[in-house]
């Protein structure tokens, strides 16, 4: 995973709420078996529509997308989180995620930040008024920075910690890999098992 | 102080636990099906890991798998490469698959339960939101992402956050044709698509009690749609007596042992819940979606709210969305409107009881003329065990279409698709937009309501039915 510090670039307004996955990328587009090649699915129906606020030529580039509440709701599917990185996404403001997109966005190193929904509003209008505003998203401050504003936001320290520094998971679990056997050795011998099969 | 179901169950599986870390936990049963997969496993082979847990694991083909001619090889051959990557993959890995044409296949969450291999007391993932399903037996149970995938295949483990618990009680008695789907609807009415985010749902009360592990089971599925990761209910002698007998149940002493275990897991009186929310389950009446997301909905003999009726912008601004996409009149009775598709089957309502359910309205019925519906039981057993009853003839009788078992039109990632503009009541768990295919519109109903809106072409239920 790419290591995550701070990021400036320009945002695109989404101003709809409870867009969920099915709309981030659509289940046709879920048959592909690498984690690249998914910018094409992005909002896919809703591109369809030349008014859709990613045919604007105005918002070309912008790598933060700023949404309504309840992003990323629904289906747990991680091809969200990689469709919106394909395109070239690098952030997501929202005041509210779908708890699984957003594990899954934090797990990938997208940023998703949760916001005042005042505060989406504000930058909503902004953008809307001037595209080519650049916004700042400095993780190691927790701070957006956009005209003259400067926002907190929160982000535990772990989660911080492990985009800041890019790290995997698994790596960082495979440290306390003793610990697990010695779990393993105490599960009681009722636990079920799924091999040998029995039937 | 004392805990919930929840808080017990994550105690007993923290295998390290750091101050300002997420907690590790382990995992007893990893679900893999063809969709979030694929990515994983080529993440283990990058770094040359393994699957540390194969006996933990589970794999069924369901999303992309055709139900028909499923003796032929897969059509569209994108799906084809993708289930036949699930092949290669588990076999490499030494992973038990069942595969489309097995007696065993079907939707993961389907499966796991009738083989006795879904638990009380246990952690349970799949790379899938439905997972919450599991949750009906007293299990934790909850949806990942395709790198959470690779990370359980890896460590049989997962980090976790903890999350807030929620309480919903549903004390009361259901009245005939109200099912638990019409409990859940009206719960994700009132709480709302995002009420339950970051928590964990216990479902309490007289009702929840009166409930089959197959209605209960409906009623977990549905959590994520109300925003909760999971969704659990605390097992009691109709979970022990669903579960006894089942091909991976424990046997002998070991069940002795099991029960003994799962008869400690309930939330305890002192415990504290962050929320509680009450349903009334006697003032319920069949519930069904008039929008684009699974709070949108109403009773099924109200009419059709208008935007206006909404004090909040959001929900103002969403619900005129929705009516447009919907392509309905606000203020208009629910039961006028005209279905063209009706979907009976999926993870929420493909089991047995759901097929029965559904077969008694429309038995020596006919399914009104340009209609359309499908049956597609969830698991290949339940197909099994619907012929043996005779259920597959009635349905047939009726004109409605018999498939093979399989996610199907619950997302369309296979051939059953809505066209644009088409219309379903369907017992699935989203009516999102294009869910069901693009431009398709979807209204989510019971199954009995399923059954008596494909005999009148309108969405209805049994009571509308006449003699």
């Amino acid at each position: 995973m790419k290591a995550f510090t701070s990021h400036t670039g320009t945002a695109i307004p989404l101003r709809r709420s409870n867009v969920d996955t099915d709309q981030i990328i659509p289940a046709q587009y879920l048959k592909r078996v690498t984690r690249s090649g998914f910018e094409d699915g992005l909002f896919n129906a809703w591109r369809q529509d030349p008014e859709f606020v990613l045919n604007q030529p105005q918002y070309k580039g912008a790598t933060i997308l700023v949404a309504g509440p309840d992003f990323g709701t629904g289906s747990s599917r991680e091809h969200a989180v990689w469709a919106l990185q394909n395109y070239g996404f690098e952030v997501v403001l929202s005041h509210r995620f779908g708890d699984i997109f957003r594990n899954n966005s934090l797990k990938a190193g997208l940023l998703t930040v949760i916001l005042p929904q005042e505060v989406i509003e504000d930058v909503w209008s902004r953008i809307e008024a001037d595209s080519a505003l650049a916004v700042t998203v400095d993780l190691e401050a927790r701070e957006i920075l956009f005209a003259d504003k400067k926002v907190t936001f929160e982000l535990d320290d772990y989660t911080r910690w492990r985009l800041m520094e890019g790290l995997d998971d698994i790596g960082l679990t495979l440290r306390n890999v003793e610990s697990i056997a010695r779990y393993e050795e105490k599960r009681p011998s009722y636990k079920v098992k799924t091999l040998p099969v029995r039937s | 102080m004392g805990k919930t179901l929840a808080e017990k169950i994550w105690n007993d599986h923290v295998v390290h636990s750091a101050a300002g870390e997420p907690d590790l936990l382990y995992i007893d049963l990893h679900l893999i099906h063809e969709v979030t997969s694929p990515q994983a496993f080529d993440g283990l082979r990058l770094s040359g890991r393994t699957v540390r847990r194969p006996d933990l694991t589970l794999a069924t083909e369901d999303h992309n798998t055709p139900t028909i001619d499923i003796d032929k090889p897969i059509a569209d051959p994108i799906s084809k490469l993708q289930v036949d990557t699930l092949r290669k993959n588990a076999a490499e890995f030494g992973i038990r698959l069942h595969s489309l044409g097995d007696i065993e296949q079907g939707i993961v969450h389907v499966v796991g339960p009738q083989l006795g291999i879904t638990q009380p007391g246990m952690t349970i993932v799949c790379g899938d939101s439905h997972t919450s399903t599991h949750g009906a037996f007293g299990a934790l149970a909850f949806g990942i992402g395709t790198s959470e995938v690779e990370h359980v295949l890896a460590t049989q483990t997962l980090p976790q956050a903890k999350p807030k618990m929620m309480a919903v009680n549903v004390e009361g008695t259901l009245r005939k044709g109200v099912t638990s789907k019409d409990i859940i609807l009206a719960l994700i009415a009132k709480i709302g698509t995002g009420g339950g985010q970051g928590y964990v749902i216990e479902y309490r009360g007289s009702a929840m009690r009166a409930l089959s592990m197959e209605a209960r089971m409906t009623i977990c599925n549905m959590s994520i749609e109300a925003g909760a990761r999971a969704g659990l209910i605390a097992p009691d002698q109709t979970t022990f007596d669903y579960i006894k007998g089942r091909s991976h149940a424990p046997e002998g002493e070991e069940w002795n042992r099991a029960v003994e275990y799962w008869k400690s897991l309930y939330s305890d009186s002192d415990a504290t819940f962050d929320v509680q929310v009450d349903l009334d389950a006697n003032s319920l009446s069949p519930f069904v979606t008039w929008g684009t997301n699974p709070g949108q909905g109403a009773p099924l003999d109200s009419i059709i709210p208008a935007p206006s009726d909404f004090a909040e912008e959001g929900a103002r601004n969403a619900a005129e969305r929705a009516l447009e996409y919907m392509g309905l009149q606000a203020h208009t009775p629910l039961k006028s409107v005209k279905i063209d598709t009706v979907f009976l089957g999926s993870c929420t309502n493909g089991r047995i009881e759901d097929l029965r359910a559904a077969a008694e309205v429309i038995k020596g019925r006919k399914v009104a003329s340009g209609v359309r519906m499908l049956v597609v039981p969830g698991s290949a057993r339940v197909r099994q065990q619907a012929q043996a009853e005779g259920l597959n003839k009635v349905f047939l009788d009726a004109g409605a279409e018999w498939r093979e078992a399989g996610c199907s039109m619950c997302l369309g990632m296979n051939p059953d698709q809505l066209k644009p503009g088409e219309r379903s009541a369907s017992t699935s768990n989203r009516n999102f937009e294009g869910r069901q295919g693009k431009g398709g519109r979807t209204h989510l109903v019971s199954p009995l309501v399923a059954a008596a809106t494909a005999v009148r072409g309108t969405l209805s239920s049994p009571d509308d039915l006449e003699g």
